[in-house]
């Protein structure tokens, strides 16, 4: 009834192509910011800020990247923790080898660093697919590990392999609320966010959606699959490596390469399937769930048990949680191969036939 | 988004309905790891906490202060810490002070402490140049940090081979795990291996570490005159199984604390033996008087946290003592801010940076022969450099050293150096004598 286009005509090629065409999106788009924007931080109290809302945006913009790459472009990638960790050791590097070097620009360079590593190792894939490449990129995650580990330089001599950051500035505004780097976060997100939707669509997306449906016939109307290829994973690597950047800078402080290491790159990829492969929308639902359900998980099953007059004990609340998300991740797998955001795109359509569906 | 507004009202609901503010009790929070790769190691030391803190209470208090003690599983995930830390902080009228037990979460808490005002205590393990409060106000490696481990290992070596100045044309190799946690000590052996002219070695083990052939070949090869072992968890028993292997005697190896506790042996049982480890003050301590009390006051009124076997053990003391020390702390600090009285973290803070723990408060406190007096102050937050070695027995840890006490001329440079080198990187000003005072 009230989510329906019926009588929303384009008269131009521009309203036609534009991300929202539907009028109801465009007002929901603009509600959502607004609340992130000014609700958000009148209302959430510093838990929220830190815990919750800051690793989920930066989640977000990670689980963004790998969507370029794995939903879009079908090269599955198991080394996003490897693209995180350079694009944090990079911005790193920067932000104190360049003296008064500012925050944004370190980031920028960090994510640039991490794309010439994610071309160096996308070019397997112009050789080996599917599996096979996964196998590849695992190459990645280990060559960074070891990189972050053994080589000295990177993490400036410290003797212990830590690194940390302070001082964060932004334009000469300390980011050292959480509210400051919740909306740091958020603007960088939003930006990226923005573009990543765009490219999606455009002329290279489609490139990508080619390679990845078939890339035997791509490459016959005349796409270039090396181009193609390796111009996802760099799209895709930037936005992750600023990701990772964002985690080692405004969520952690301080990091050790063990924060960056294979479970990151696992968890990177069950968001995007999760969320859904090969939608914007996707990496926030898939966000989400691996972010936050098991912090919520973890904080209501004591609840629940103090309701029926059930003690349960640390180990036990944690065995829970892994149990019941991991059951969950069945469960929706089940119930929706395609992901949260086909669940997502499903409720739309019932909606629009809402209230008289046939 | 629907999902999203979901979780984050079950977050809010979940906060809101604990956040209630109680000022009378005194809040210590806890981020073990009950669960995870590293459970065997970390469930014993969180048991030794939780039990300590209900000793204090069921002995009325910190000086009729109840203290409420919740826990937060970390998984030893540096991410999922911080999120415990975030979550604990507040509750119960705000956090006195926390216990990482991890040095990744060591090293993310040290950035966010100042912020909050609460004070971190890392005894015997985080950063070794935090024991400098003039640049590390909030940080408190009590008893112990890992160069004074690895300078105590090199000493206790020295003595068996008659001086330290025989280690010289000595081949010692240090086996670690690749982490910051492993390569702590690499910077003191390499001082001590120029001062004394050993030759150090150093044979990274990739974490978890149950892969090692390939380092106990270069062992074998090498054929080093004493084996440090830096290892945690399941390396530890790896690396001792695999010194069995290669037939490199035990009686020559030697961990940190990390590596010397009852879960690192008991599956090897004999094939340790002979294995050494440095203790941190305290090694197995079943007959200490605190352990006694413990097992009067909680665990025969039905309310031990762990299995009754296990306290006394390695690892539950070295919980039981992190938890005294925490008590301590508050105690020293209500005598500046009243007797009886509920502390802030900041107030706490004070209170472990004056400790004055003389042997006459650790005998009342049951802690008589487990450990030796402590007393910190402003430029020295760790206030006590000695420890010990024990050596595994088939059966159990006994002691096979005397009190050994690290070598502050090595120590001392090395702390303030490195302290520095953090407070240029930080552009951090040392705190002034008036703020040292204070």
């Amino acid at each position: 009834m009230f989510y329906r286009e019926n009588g929303q005509y384009k008269t131009s090629y521009r309203a036609d192509q534009q991300i929202f065409p539907i009028s109801q999106d465009r007002i929901a788009i603009a509600l959502i910011l607004a609340f992130a924007f000014l609700a958000v931080p009148m209302l959430a109290s510093d838990y929220l800020f830190r815990a919750i809302l800051i690793p989920f945006l930066i989640f977000s913009l990670a689980a963004i990247g790998v969507n370029i790459l794995v939903g879009y472009c079908g090269q599955i990638s198991l080394g996003s923790g490897a693209f995180m960790a350079v694009g944090a050791y990079g911005a790193y590097n920067f932000f104190v080898r360049v003296p008064g070097m500012p925050l944004i620009p370190s980031l920028i360079l960090g994510g640039l660093c991490a794309t010439a590593f994610g071309i160096l190792f996308g070019l397997p894939s112009l050789r080996v697919k599917g599996l096979y490449l996964a196998v590849a990129t695992l190459a990645a995650q280990f060559f960074a590990d070891w990189m972050f580990l053994r080589v000295k330089w990177f993490t400036n001599d410290s003797p212990s392999g830590s690194v940390s950051v302070s001082n964060l500035q932004v334009f000469g505004l300390p980011v050292e609320t959480p509210m400051a780097k919740y909306l740091l976060c958020l603007s960088i997100l939003v930006v990226i966010g923005l573009l990543a939707k765009n490219l999606v669509r455009s002329a290279i997306g489609r490139e990508w959606m080619a390679i990845r449906d078939m890339d035997v016939a791509a490459a016959v109307i005349g796409i270039r699959p090396m181009y193609a290829k390796l111009s996802a994973f760099a799209v895709s690597s930037f936005i992750v490596g600023v990701a990772g950047a964002l985690w080692g800078f405004v969520y952690l402080g301080a990091w050790e390469p063990a924060a960056f290491s294979v479970d990151q790159s696992f968890r990177l990829l069950f968001m995007v399937i999760i969320g859904g492969m090969g939608s914007i929308m996707g990496s926030f639902f898939g966000a989400a769930f691996i972010v936050i359900l098991p912090i919520a998980l973890n904080q209501a099953l004591p609840l629940l048990g103090n309701l029926v007059g059930l003690e349960i004990s640390t180990a036990g609340i944690s065995h829970a949680e892994l149990m019941i998300f991991g059951a969950l991740i069945v469960w929706f797998l089940i119930v929706e191969p395609h992901g949260l955001a086909k669940l997502w795109s499903i409720g739309k359509q019932k909606l629009r036939l809402w209230p008289f569906p046939h | 988004m629907k999902l999203r507004t979901i979780a984050l009202a079950t977050c809010l609901a979940a906060v809101g309905v604990t956040a209630f503010a109680q000022a009378k009790e005194q809040f210590f929070p806890g981020l073990p790891y009950r669960t995870g790769p590293y459970a065997p190691n970390g469930v014993p030391w969180a048991n030794g906490y939780a039990d300590y803190l209900k000793l204090v209470n069921a002995q009325g208090g910190i000086n009729g202060v109840k203290i409420i003690y919740e826990e937060c599983e970390t998984g030893y995930d540096t991410a999922r810490g911080v999120e415990c830390y975030e979550r604990l902080k507040g509750k119960h009228g705000g956090a006195t002070v926390f216990q990482p037990l991890s040095t990744g979460i060591t090293f993310a808490l040290t950035e966010k402490a100042p912020g909050d005002k609460i004070p971190l205590i890392t005894a015997g393990y985080g950063r070794s140049e935090s024991q400098d409060g003039t640049i590390f106000k909030w940080n408190f490696p009590l008893a112990g940090t890992y160069w004074l481990a690895a300078d105590a290992l090199v000493q206790q070596i020295g003595k068996k081979e008659g001086g330290l100045d025989k280690l010289k044309g000595k081949k010692i190799a240090l086996v670690y795990h690749d982490s910051p946690y492993g390569k702590e000590p690499i910077a003191l052996l390499q001082e001590r291996s120029k001062q004394l002219g050993f030759d150090l070695q150093l044979l990274p083990v990739t974490a978890p570490g149950v892969e090692q052939k390939a380092t106990w070949l270069q062992v074998r090869q090498a054929k080093p005159d004493y084996v440090l072992l830096w290892g945690w968890g399941v390396m530890n028993s790896t690396a001792i199984k695999e010194a069995q292997a290669t037939g490199y005697p035990r009686e020559k190896m030697y961990g940190v604390w990390w590596s010397g506790a009852e879960p690192d042996v008991k599956d090897v049982g004999d094939g340790a033996k002979g294995y050494n480890a440095v203790t941190m003050q305290h090694g197995a301590e079943p007959g200490s008087k605190v352990v006694a009390d413990i097992l009067k006051n909680v665990h025969d009124k039905g309310q031990g946290t762990g299995p009754r076997e296990e306290v006394g053990q390695v690892l539950y003391m070295r919980g039981a003592m992190s938890a005294m020390l925490a008590v301590e702390g508050v105690k020293r600090a209500q005598e500046r801010y009243g007797k009886g009285k509920w502390v802030s973290g900041e107030q706490a803070r004070w209170g472990y940076e004056n400790l004055a723990l003389d042997q006459k408060k650790l005998d009342a406190l049951g802690f008589a022969g487990v450990m030796r007096p402590i007393s910190t102050s402003c430029a020295d937050h760790m206030g006590s450099n000695w420890a010990r070695v024990h050596t595994w027995d088939g059966k159990k840890w006994n002691f096979s050293s005397d009190w050994l006490q690290a070598d502050e001329q090595i120590l001392k440079p090395l702390v303030k150096s490195t302290a520095a080198k953090y407070a240029a990187d930080k552009k951090l000003t040392p705190r002034t004598p008036a703020d040292c005072n204070s």
